[in-house]
Order: structure tokens, then sequence, then C-alpha cells
């Protein structure tokens, strides 16, 4: 049976599961903490940074922090909110993010939090890196203008064999995000939806699927990432 | 209260930021009651006649004449606001910023599949009389400093009539949901 543990969120003390990732127990408790690179049911990486909440007083991932008795946590302070915000703009200027062109646009993670941190410009220089986009798989697009390597496809996508159909290569900045081209031959719709579902921003996309949703009704069109949570 | 001055350009952009302005539909009628336009292709007027409150730039940098005409507005405007997704990070016709010049060029005149292959070979063109193209899309902020920052494909009509309102009265513009959008 799973023992209970208290924990305070922001002064007020709450009961979760002992040994619960924090990003997950505090939306429990109705806390949102932002994130990126994690995905609810595959194994945390602390890649991004944004879910950074301070812990006893110090900064760290609430992904990859397990809820313990006494745990003293702070989900928002505008120092916190400030380095997010700044996180988000990072990814913006390193990347090729045109939003008017992305078919993942308004239901895309990285455009969701710039919306709620109200981003207009990066305060970083755009890079315009170049980089590829792969066509010529039967079922996915992989655009590496829009990826942010927050290796969720990596580690969230096999085939039934259990196979990953994601890798990465080179090493730094220059890490890129590989689909096994041998694998990506014969996948279900229903992998290629996952994969698409998977990444937070339109790095991956289900070929046919581009703009199948008006605008309006797309995931966050009218409601802001983490709106049914309190921040 | 005399009336604020506006002067618009569309730089590298596709007119359609003026065309999401004109989308305010009866409101340019209080508009025009609290601003006068100045340089500006709603009055065709080429020019500038006289200083300005507020220069509204859609589009980025793409060739010599738009810098030029940037820092024209920056020296004329005493607020300049980038307007739409071009001027703010190039939108895109930045897509080429990951391709050389020359290759852009090559593609475009020489040897894409539309270039019809005439009597005459074909020429990039290089008339003393044309802008000279940029190695990439600058967006605005990279040229002068800008002072705010509009955001949308184009930005939604209420968000810069919010914005008019907020630069005409001085009050703070309060960035609805609805209308923050970057397409």
């Amino acid at each position: 049976m799973a023992t209970f543990v208290k924990f305070t969120l922001d002064g007020k003390i709450y009961l979760s599961e002992d040994g619960a990732p924090l990003v997950e127990a505090a939306r429990a408790c109705g806390v949102f903490i932002p994130t990126l690179c994690n995905y609810t049911g595959i194994p945390p990486k602390g890649a991004c940074r944004i879910c950074t909440v301070l812990i006893n007083g110090l900064p760290a991932t609430a992904c990859t922090t397990k809820v313990v008795e006494g745990l003293n946590v702070q989900t928002s302070t505008p120092e916190l909110e400030s380095f997010r915000q700044a996180i988000v703009e990072i990814l913006f200027a390193e990347g090729n993010h045109l939003c008017p062109s992305c078919e993942k646009s308004g239901s895309c993670e990285l455009q969701a939090l710039a919306y709620r941190y109200r981003v207009t410009v990066p305060h970083f220089p755009y890079l315009f890196p170049r980089r590829d986009v792969e066509a010529w798989h039967p079922k996915l697009l992989k655009d590496h203008n829009r990826c942010i390597q927050c290796k969720r496809c990596i580690r969230g996508i096999r085939n039934p064999a259990g196979k990953a159909l994601f890798a990465f290569g080179k090493r730094g900045d220059r890490v890129v995000i590989n689909i096994d081209p041998v694998t990506s031959q014969n996948i279900s719709d229903a992998l290629a939806q996952q994969a698409m579902d998977i990444c937070p921003v339109g790095a991956i996309l289900r070929k046919g699927k581009g703009f199948d949703v008006p605008i309006g009704r797309r995931t966050y069109d009218r409601t802001p990432i983490g709106a049914e949570l309190r921040s | 209260m005399p009336k604020k001055i506006i002067a618009t350009a569309s730089l590298a952009g596709c007119f359609g930021c003026h065309m999401s302005f004109l989308d305010i539909d009866e409101r340019l009628l209080d508009l025009i009651e609290l601003v006068e336009f100045d340089k500006s292709p709603f009055n065709d007027l080429k020019e500038f006649s006289r200083a300005c409150d507020i220069g509204l730039i859609e589009g980025g940098c793409c060739n010599d004449e738009n810098v030029h005409t940037l820092i024209n507005f920056r020296q004329r405007c005493r607020v300049l606001v980038a307007v739409g997704e071009c001027a703010i990070m190039g939108g895109l016709p930045s897509l080429r910023n990951v391709i050389p010049l020359q290759e852009c060029l090559a593609e475009a005149y020489l040897h894409g599949p539309t270039v019809a292959g005439g009597a005459t070979p074909n020429v990039i063109p290089h008339d003393p009389d044309l802008p000279k193209i940029l190695d990439r899309v600058y967006p605005c902020h990279e040229i002068v400093k800008m002072d705010y920052f509009l955001p949308g494909c184009p930005p939604r009509a209420d968000l810069i009539w919010d914005a008019l309102v907020a630069l005409v009265t001085g009050q703070e513009l309060k960035w609805p949901y609805a209308t923050f959008k970057f397409d």
C-alpha cells in the first residue's frame, strides 16, 4: 500500500504519495508547474529546466524531484517566472520557429508557454540555424527546424516489438533527433499519431494530418496552458 | 489634445498587417478623431511631411531600401512599433535565411523549375535602380531600436486597436489572451 507524506507547496500543506514526481503531485493538488520535456507516463529527463522550482530554497527541476516527507516547495516567484520566460525565449531564438507556417501552431506547448509569459520578442538574437526537413518517411515528417531536443519521442515511442523509433545523434548544441529509417518504413497510423502527439512542438508530424483543426478550436486558442490549475 | 501623427510602412511583408489594421472596421471613424496619418500606404503619401508620434512597421528588412526606410522611420517617429511576425522575427521571408544568398538567387533566376529558357541567357537581375537584396532577412530590432512589438500573423485587429488606444491615451496595454497569437 502506498504511503502518504506531507509536503508544502507555496506555503500550503498537501498530502501526496511518497516518491511521486513533484510535477504530478503538484498537478494532483491543483498547482500548475510548467513543463516541456516532461510527459506523463514516460521517465523524466530534466532537460528543459522550465519546471525549475525552489526546493527548501534551492532551485531544482520538479520533474526529476520525488516527493518526500517535509519537502518545502515554492513553485512561483518573480525570479522563477523570469527564468522560465528566458528559457522559452532561448528556445525560440535557437531554432527556426515560424509559427505562421507551422502545422502545430495553436496546439504547440512551446507557443502556449510563450503566450502564457506574453513573449513578444526574445531578448536573445535569432540564430537562424541551417537544419533539414526529413520528408521521406512514409508516415512521418521530421522538421529539425522546430525541434527543441526534449527527447520525449526517444523516451516514449516504441514499435510493438519494443524497438525505439527515435534516437539522438551528435552532442551539445549540434544534437539531432533521428528517426530509424528501417523501423519507420512500416509503422501503424496509431503509432505515427502517438509520435506526433508526444512532440510538444511541430517537429514530428503525421503526414496528411496538418491543419486539420480549424483556427479557434485548437488546444490553446482560447484556453491558456495550465488554465485548469492554479499557478 | 492635439491629434497624434501616425506613419506606417510595409517592408518585407505582405500587407496583411495593414489589412488587419483596416479590420478595426467602424472604429476607424473613432480613430480618425484621435490621429492623423502622415507617410503611409493608406493615404499614399510617399514622403514624411513632419515629425510623427507613432510609426508602425510591417515586415522585416530583406533589401537595402527596407533598411533606409526603417532608419528614416526611426529618425522621424517618436515611438516605433514592430507590427506582425515578419517585423518581429523575419517571418516567412526569413525561410531563406538558412540558404546562402547565391543559392537562393540561382534557384530563382537561373536553375529553378519555373525559369524559362529564352533566346538570351538567364541572368540574376542587377540593375542599379533595383534595391540590393541583403544576405538574409533581418528582424527590425536588429537594424534600429524598436519600442514595442505586436505579435500575430497578422496581429488581430482588436490587438492593433488596443495598442493604438494605449499609445494615444498613454494607458498600459492589457494583452488579452484572445488577441495574443503568433499565427
